[in-house]
């Protein structure tokens, strides 16, 4: 079993309870700052060759998750692709426990079976973590489906990038989801890093028409916008309205994965300079507002920083899994 | 009401088809107070062309009599409930009527087929019933204990299912639970998945497991991965299930075996039974299984019937293979469809005093190698019967392990019986050649006993 799971939230989700803080603008700052931090020391933990295989980082996305995660409530699913991270620290999983799943050790997440593609936290809603492009829509639909199933009120929260939009379990998906009004939010993170991807505006948001699942196009960079649209969005599956599009025009600011070495990305400085980073513009705007002043951004700097290094320092030190749990967790 | 219809349905093509498009012909109630009654008399026989309206047989309890009527025009094709018999439970299938104008040689054929599928027919009347309902019994029983059990396929619900094995548990469940899904095998496979993700327990019908191979994915990586992968934290209980191997003049994409390609998967349990008592305690065990249970029907089997099981609650414990006919000559391994080659085969032995042991395995992972090594520890000679592939498959698994674990046992090399190395034939005479045979069990037999073919 997963033991792994060292520090599980205690009483309902704390974690994420401390991750939002109360929702406003520096307590969503520092959510977002965890992310990209976080996956920095990913990013340096691979290049020690403590993390092994692939790792793909989230940097540049942060406002997706923390906006849909503001939008939704405590109890509704997430489920997400391999480019996972933000997600799981979004959802208040344990960054050491992720940390050290990327690490492989005993104190992983999945106690070191799942490596850095292969997360879940159902403790904390949260359901993977999937490595096949575009698994996680279906999975997703069956979290929605078990939601009206059951008539809990519950929506499930999918994401996906643009890569995996064009996969053909997507559309056989929405034909169900629309079909059967399924309380479910498809994200499309478009970070256009796609081949193939046309980059014009709006072309994901309309890949549900022919469902009649409406789209919508948002700034994938600012928190606000994603926070209001994924409201409409989650609101709309929780009142019976099924299934809805939010195509999240975004920037991935490193690689595919760490062993992609980006270099298509260097012709799109250009579009960079227009999609600031989701980061520096929320910081802008709580300077320019008054509502913090640099020190204190400095002193939520270093909290973070503290997080996340306890986080690698237990992923470093947490011991590989045993031999015998080689065979476990095959069946119960 | 006496019989219950079927939706309209396209001509049929093949015997197979012809019987699938059937309408069951159930046993009427009296009262709302009558359980069970008798068969008092059959006005029509098998293969007599019937008339909407028309009588077909009479029926009593201790209090009264009725007639049963013909609800559909067609061909009577078999009557499952001989003249006579008594205590036949309200709702149980009497007969078979394939609906529609049929000539008289196409419905001979299936009358024939009929009576070939179901050896030893001629036995005295016990409660019998078929793999069919015993499937039907099994969902339905499972369905009004755990109201996290839902069916999700094509066709299973208005149309009662395409092999009618959920005939009438829309009726008595409805759509939230008896889910008509689109031809969409890769996303509603993973919508199983995910609804198993969040603790409900999805039986996922494959209207042929031929189409689950769109759903390969889901079922590989998702259902059976993820335990692993989350370290033990979040298990997927769900049944994918459906017909498999060979069926009638389909061709080869519609009649393969893939027994073999899931018992390869760790983290699933592969089942696939022969009697219609095993196939009702085996589904009703899936279902309560926590893990991604793979239920391998065979259409051929469907309308085969069995005695009944006695207990109300019956369940069959997966893993666990059956000694079905003790011998202490050679041992034959088989399942599903073919346990019925391999026990004709040993009954023909029989007569020339050889006794072949037949091991229906019900369950290909995890493999019960116990029942296998003990029975080839006694036997020392072995035959593999499977319809799939030779190469990777069930017999090769077998095989490998028989020499690994009991070489010192053996008196003779591991036999196999396969189906033929190539894609089904379409050719009556090809298709028949591809897949094996009670004489080939036969043959595989006496070669290993050193005898004289």
């Amino acid at each position: 079993m997963a033991a792994a799971n060292l520090a599980p939230p205690e009483g309902g989700n704390a974690r994420l309870a401390a991750f939002l803080g109360d929702g406003d603008d520096v307590s969503i700052y520092r959510a977002m700052l965890l992310i990209r931090r976080f996956e920095e020391k990913a990013g340096q933990l691979f290049g020690m060759g403590l993390i092994g295989g692939f790792c793909h980082l989230y940097i540049g996305q942060e406002a997706i998750v923390v906006g849909m995660r503001l939008a939704a409530r405590e109890s509704d699913q997430f489920i997400a692709s391999y480019r996972h991270h933000g997600q799981l620290l979004a959802c208040g999983a344990d960054p050491r426990a992720v940390m050290a799943e990327m690490t492989g050790r005993r104190g992983g997440l999945s106690a070191g079976k799942g490596g850095s593609m292969h997360m879940f936290a159902p403790e904390c809603d949260y359901y993977g973590g999937h490595g096949i492009v575009g698994a996680q829509a279906s999975l997703g639909a069956g979290l929605a489906f078990a939601n009206a199933y059951r008539g809990d009120g519950r929506v499930c929260v999918c994401f996906f990038g643009d890569g995996a939009a064009d996969q053909g379990q997507i559309a056989e998906t929405f034909q169900m989801a629309a079909h059967w009004r399924l309380p479910i939010v498809f994200v499309i993170e478009n970070n256009r890093a796609q081949p193939g991807g046309t980059g014009e505006p709006g072309y994901l948001a309309r890949r549900g028409a022919a469902f009649d699942i409406p789209g919508e196009t948002i700034d994938g960079m600012s928190v606000e916008a994603v926070r209001e649209a994924g409201a409409r969005a989650i609101e709309r599956a929780r009142s019976g309205g099924g299934p809805s599009v939010l195509e999240m025009r975004t920037e991935r600011y490193r690689g595919h994965s760490l062993a992609d070495p980006a270099k298509y990305r260097r012709k799109d400085e250009a579009r960079a300079a227009q999609a600031p980073d989701p980061i520096e513009r929320l910081r802008e705007k709580i300077l320019s507002n008054g509502l913090a002043d640099e020190d204190l951004l400095k002193r939520l700097d270093a909290q973070v920083r503290s997080i996340v290094g306890e986080a690698a320092e237990y992923a470093s030190h947490s011991p590989e899994p045993n031999a015998a749990d080689l065979d476990t967790d095959v069946l119960i | 009401m006496a019989t219950q219809k079927t939706p309209e349905q396209t001509l049929p093509q093949t015997p197979h088809e012809m019987i699938d498009a059937t309408v069951y012909v159930l046993m009427p109630a009296l009262s709302p107070e009558m359980k069970s009654g008798k068969l008092a008399k059959w006005l029509k026989r098998e293969g007599d062309r019937v008339e909407a309206g028309e009588i077909l047989a009479e029926i009593e309890t201790d209090k009264a009599t009725m007639e049963v009527e013909a609800a559909e025009s067609g061909v009577l094709l078999r009557i499952l409930a001989p003249e006579g018999a008594e205590n036949i439970a309200v709702n149980t299938s009497i007969a078979v009527i394939a609906p529609g104008d049929l000539s008289a040689s196409s419905s001979l054929a299936l009358c024939t087929q009929a009576a070939d599928d179901a050896p030893g027919e001629e036995e005295e009347f016990l409660p019998r019933i078929t793999v069919r309902e015993a499937l039907r019994e099994a969902l339905a029983e499972e369905m009004r204990r755990d109201a996290n059990v839902f069916v999700l396929g094509e066709e299973v619900g208005d149309s009662q299912g395409a092999f009618r094995i959920t005939q009438g548990l829309l009726q008595e469940f409805g759509a939230r639970r008896v889910v008509d899904s689109p031809i969409s095998e890769h996303a509603f496979a993973g919508l199983g998945v995910g609804a198993a993700m969040a603790g409900l327990r999805p039986v996922i019908e494959f209207m042929s497991f031929n189409f689950a191979m769109q759903a390969m994915d889901h079922i590989v990586n998702s259902a059976a991965k993820t335990l692993y992968m989350s370290g033990g934290a979040l298990n997927i209980p769900i049944v994918f299930r459906g017909p498999n191997g060979s069926r009638a003049r389909v061709g080869a994409q519609h009649a393969q075996d893939f027994s073999a390609w899931f018992a390869h998967i760790p983290g699933l349990k592969v089942v696939a039974p022969y009697t219609a008592a095993d196939a009702k305690g085996l589904l009703k065990a899936a279902i309560r299984d926590p893990n991604p249970v793979i239920f391998l029907e065979h259409e051929k089997l469907y309308g085969q019937s069995f005695p009944a099981p006695r207990e109300k609650d019956h369940l069959v414990e997966i893993g666990a293979a059956n000694i079905f006919r003790a011998g202490r000559d050679i041992t034959f391994i088989a399942f599903s469809h073919g346990v019925g080659l391999a026990l004709k085969a040993a009954e023909r032995l029989s007569e020339e005093g050889i006794e072949a042991e037949v091991i229906d395995l019900r369950t290909l992972r995890p493999l019960d190698m116990k029942t296998i090594l003990g029975s080839v520890a006694k036997t020392g000679r072995c035959v593999i019967v499977e319809e799939g592939w030779p190469q990777g498959g069930i017999g090769a698994e077998i095989s490998a392990r028989l020499m690994e674990e009991a070489f010192d046992d053996l008196d003779a090399p591991v036999a196999r019986v396969t189906g033929r190395d190539v894609p089904m034939p379409y050719a009556a005479n090809l298709e028949k050649r591809a897949l094996p045979t009670e004489a080939d069990i036969v043959a595989a037999a006496r070669k290993a006993l050193y005898l004289k073919a």
